[in-house]
């Protein structure tokens, strides 16, 4: 019999992606999702998608979802995480949702060291709204709302939410990854998946920061996207591991009586 | 009937506590009582007071338009508060520091040195205890027993020392006034 | 179960966790913060209780949120300036159908106000407050003791309705102290179904307040409509104070129904015969209560520690039957009952 080597993940329903084509939340959405089959925790796993363009995320995984206002994502899975610890909680959140509207909830749900995995897709714009600047924006990326492109004196700077976050005391997992190219993709899962088991294991906060394709509003096909994530939004953004504490906080729970 | 008082003093004083005794006490009786402090900002700058109504009836208000007794344990309470007074009620004054006396004609004056007689007694803090003693006496709103039972309640009766220098305090507030 | 003297926040608070509250969040303003407080050191010691003190009161109300779609009974709280953050919330709680309590004690407004006593907050808590087409169920307690069992019996409604409540008092009630006897909660009643725990073995459900679908949305919105018309029919309360023989009715609510009270004794010690018609429950208004009252009374005063929002719907209640003179104290001012029993009795005396 031929071994099956691509197949539907169970824990994303049938339907069809609204997502344009050659968006990264697709690719993102099966990545999670087959963590979520290769960990066997689709009954225990809770997901709070964003407003944004991940916002009908719930119509697309096969796990139990409710919906956050508009970056308060992180609150609600704080009180979830809470109220049903054995539960596997995580949000999905884009860059305005994270780092604008919504960087209270998000840093201090990091900063108290919920236990809960946060999916962080950056795509450098507001996706859903039509393509206005978001905290991530490069300076002088042209965006509906910086149509001479962002200037630092009037728009401020990015946003580098992983190290930032890397900073907080709460924090036990950070990494950056890319969907840019196979090895990118390959390289998410994994940090998927170590998130998730670090929740699991019950260590604390962690969080994949995701540079992901926009082709809509970035005006690009997806081949030039993936081009543009490489050569110019990764050196603003460089993918790595920013905090790791995974062995540490393990060696604490087991030195803990 | 309807009995409502008023306690003023700088922070630190205990004005607070008195008023909380005081309902804590009536309450056990079977009365209606009701407590207001003042709060927040009003409490900065050093000042505290509270009303206390204590009741055979619903207390409709806890607000008091014209109060039947007031303590004042500083100056700026007597100004703040003696025109409240209802006509025939009653003002206390801690007159070890309040040299001032109200000037209404229509209205009971009680001077009591409290803070002297704390510091006779060996301890500043106990001020406030005095003018309870003071007060229960000349108002009867509850049965000193009552009281000194009740004080010891809410003050948790852990520490022995602390409820011995209470009734001493009270003892010679309620000794002060003689009829 | 003995009598006992303690601060209207600390009530509320108490109430809650025996009612079976097991999950707070709140952020720091005066005049409730004995609430938060008192939830800090409790909460925590409840059985599963959990207590998180949050960044902001936006962040609270979505954490409630979050809680109360696992199925456990939830409740934040505020004051004014906060309660306007938690619109977001409440309007979100409403569209998805999560129970959960909010507790407004109010203070003077608008903007940053002060932390004394105020009312100005009802128009906000009666229409809905957030955006969209809802109501939130307002409970307006006068006394401790009422603080004590409406706040039982806010959860219950919640629950029933699956839908926001929220209790509306001041800083007088909240920082005064009254005895107060905590009755007996009734059993939860709240169905597996509308809870998000995992779907373990089942189907997977999601909560969501975005139809994108006009029609869809359309329908949900009747079906709140539908909701909200079954509680207007069932769920008002009020109290009626001296006013069968009554030529003037006062109607206020909360602190100010209170000073009502005492203005009413004044009033009758002279020889005014006058009435209180307090309504307790804001929304929905107990309008059919007050327009019955109008076949016999036909003089009305609102007070209100505002310039004059519940009065709207007095005057929607009575339906010009009769004639409602107003007289109001905003911004944090508390009369006393003297100050109200004259201003009532000249109206009294111009009525005849
Ligand atoms: C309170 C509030 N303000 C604004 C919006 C409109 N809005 C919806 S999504 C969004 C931005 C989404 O951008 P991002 O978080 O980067 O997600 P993306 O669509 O790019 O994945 C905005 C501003 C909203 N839903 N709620
Ligand atoms: S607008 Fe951008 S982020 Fe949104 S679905 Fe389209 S490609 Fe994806
Ligand atoms: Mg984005």
């Amino acid at each position: 019999m031929a071994k099956i080597v691509f197949k539907h993940p169970q824990s994303l329903k049938e339907n069809i992606y609204h997502y344009c084509p050659g968006c990264g939340h697709s690719i993102v959405h099966r990545l999670v999702a087959e963590v979520i089959d290769e960990m066997g925790i689709r009954g225990i796993t809770i997901g709070v998608p964003p407003a944004g363009c991940a916002v009908l995320a719930y119509n697309y995984f096969d796990v139990d979802m409710i919906e956050a206002p508009h970056g308060r994502g992180p609150a609600m899975a704080s009180a979830i995480k809470r109220c049903l610890p054995d539960r596997v909680v995580f949000s999905y959140q884009g860059d305005g949702d994270l780092a604008a509207i919504g960087i209270a909830e998000s840093l201090h749900a990091a900063n108290r060291g919920e236990n809960i995995t946060v999916i962080f897709i950056n795509n450098a714009v507001y996706g859903m709204t039509g393509g206005q600047m978001a905290p991530t924006t490069l300076l002088n990326q042209r965006t509906t709302t910086s149509p001479a492109g962002r200037k630092k004196e009037l728009d401020g700077h990015p946003v580098k939410v992983s190290e930032i976050f890397s900073q907080l005391g709460g924090t036990t997992y950070i990494e950056r990854c890319s969907v840019s190219s196979p090895a990118g993709v390959n390289k998410t899962k994994k940090a998927i998946r170590k998130a998730f088991q670090c929740q699991i294991d019950g260590l604390g906060f962690s969080m994949v920061e995701i540079l992901s394709l926009c082709p809509t509003n970035w005006k690009m096909s997806s081949i030039d996207s993936c081009k543009w994530i490489d050569d110019v939004l990764s050196k603003e953004f460089p993918p790595g591991i920013y905090k790791d504490n995974i062995a540490e906080a393990k060696n604490t729970a087991e030195a803990a009586p | 009937m309807i009995v409502k008082t008023i306690f003023s003093g700088f922070g630190g004083q205990g004005v607070l506590m008195m008023g909380i005794s005081l309902a804590n006490s009536a309450m056990s009786k079977g009365y209606h009582v009701t407590y207001l402090p003042a709060y927040g900002a009003e409490m900065r700058g050093g000042t505290a007071n509270c009303t206390v109504a204590v009741g055979d009836e619903e207390i409709a208000s806890p607000v008091a338009s014209e109060p039947d007794y007031l303590i004042v344990m500083n100056l700026p309470s007597l100004f703040t508060f003696q025109n409240k007074v209802s006509a025939g009620g009653s003002i206390f004054i801690n007159s070890s520091i309040i040299d001032a006396r109200p000037n209404r004609q229509d209205v009971k004056t009680i001077c009591v040195p409290c803070a002297d007689m704390a510091q006779e007694l060996g301890n500043n803090r106990v001020a406030n205890i005095i003018m309870m003693g003071a007060f229960i006496k000349k108002s009867n709103v509850v049965s000193p027993d009552i009281y000194l039972k009740n004080l010891e309640t809410i003050m948790g009766s852990r520490k022995k020392t602390l409820a011995e220098i209470n009734r001493k305090a009270f003892a010679a507030g309620f000794d002060y006034i003689k009829d | 179960m003995n009598k006992v003297l303690m601060s209207g926040n600390n009530v509320i608070a108490e109430a809650a966790i025996r009612a079976g509250c097991r999950f707070y969040a709140g952020y720091p303003i005066t005049p409730q913060n004995e609430l938060t407080e008192y939830m800090a050191e409790h909460m925590r010691n409840a059985e599963s209780g959990v207590f998180i003190q949050s960044e902001s009161e936006v962040a609270a109300i979505n954490m409630i949120a979050g809680a109360a779609a696992t199925g456990v009974r939830v409740m934040t709280s505020s004051s004014s300036p906060g309660i306007s953050l938690k619109q977001e919330g409440i309007s979100s709680m409403a569209a998805c159908e999560l129970p959960g309590i909010i507790v407004n004690i109010m203070r003077g407004g608008p903007g940053l106000g002060n932390i004394r006593p105020s009312q100005g907050d009802y128009f906000q808590a009666t229409r809905g407050g957030g955006h969209g087409d809802y109501r939130t169920i307002v409970i307006a307690p006068a006394t401790g003791q009422e603080l004590a069992d409406l706040t039982m019996d806010a959860f219950d409604l919640a629950d029933k309705y699956r839908t926001p409540v929220m209790i509306l008092a001041d800083g007088m009630m909240g920082q005064m102290m009254e005895p107060v006897i905590f009755k007996k909660p009734t059993p939860r009643q709240y169905p597996e179904k509308f809870m998000l725990r995992g779907a373990g073995t089942g189907k997977s459900k999601f909560i969501r307040g975005l139809l994108l679908d006009p029609i869809d949305s359309e329908e949900h919105n009747w079906k709140l409509a539908r909701k909200y018309e079954v509680i207007t029919k069932n769920e008002t309360l009020h109290e009626e104070h001296r006013v069968d023989d009554a030529d003037l009715v006062i109607v206020a609510y909360g602190t100010a129904a209170r000073i009502a009270k005492g203005a009413i004794k004044r009033l009758r010690d002279h020889g005014m015969k006058v009435g209180l018609f307090r309504p307790i429950t804001l929304w929905p208004f107990p309008e059919l209560k007050l327009r019955a009252l109008s076949a016999k009374v036909k003089d009305y005063l609102v007070f209100e520690m505002s310039t004059g929002q519940m009065l709207e719907d007095v005057r929607l209640a009575l339906q010009g039957y009769a004639n409602i003179e107003f007289h109001g104290r905003p911004g944090g001012a508390v009369p006393t009952p003297a100050e109200l029993a004259n201003v009532v009795a000249k109206i009294y005396d111009r009525k005849d």
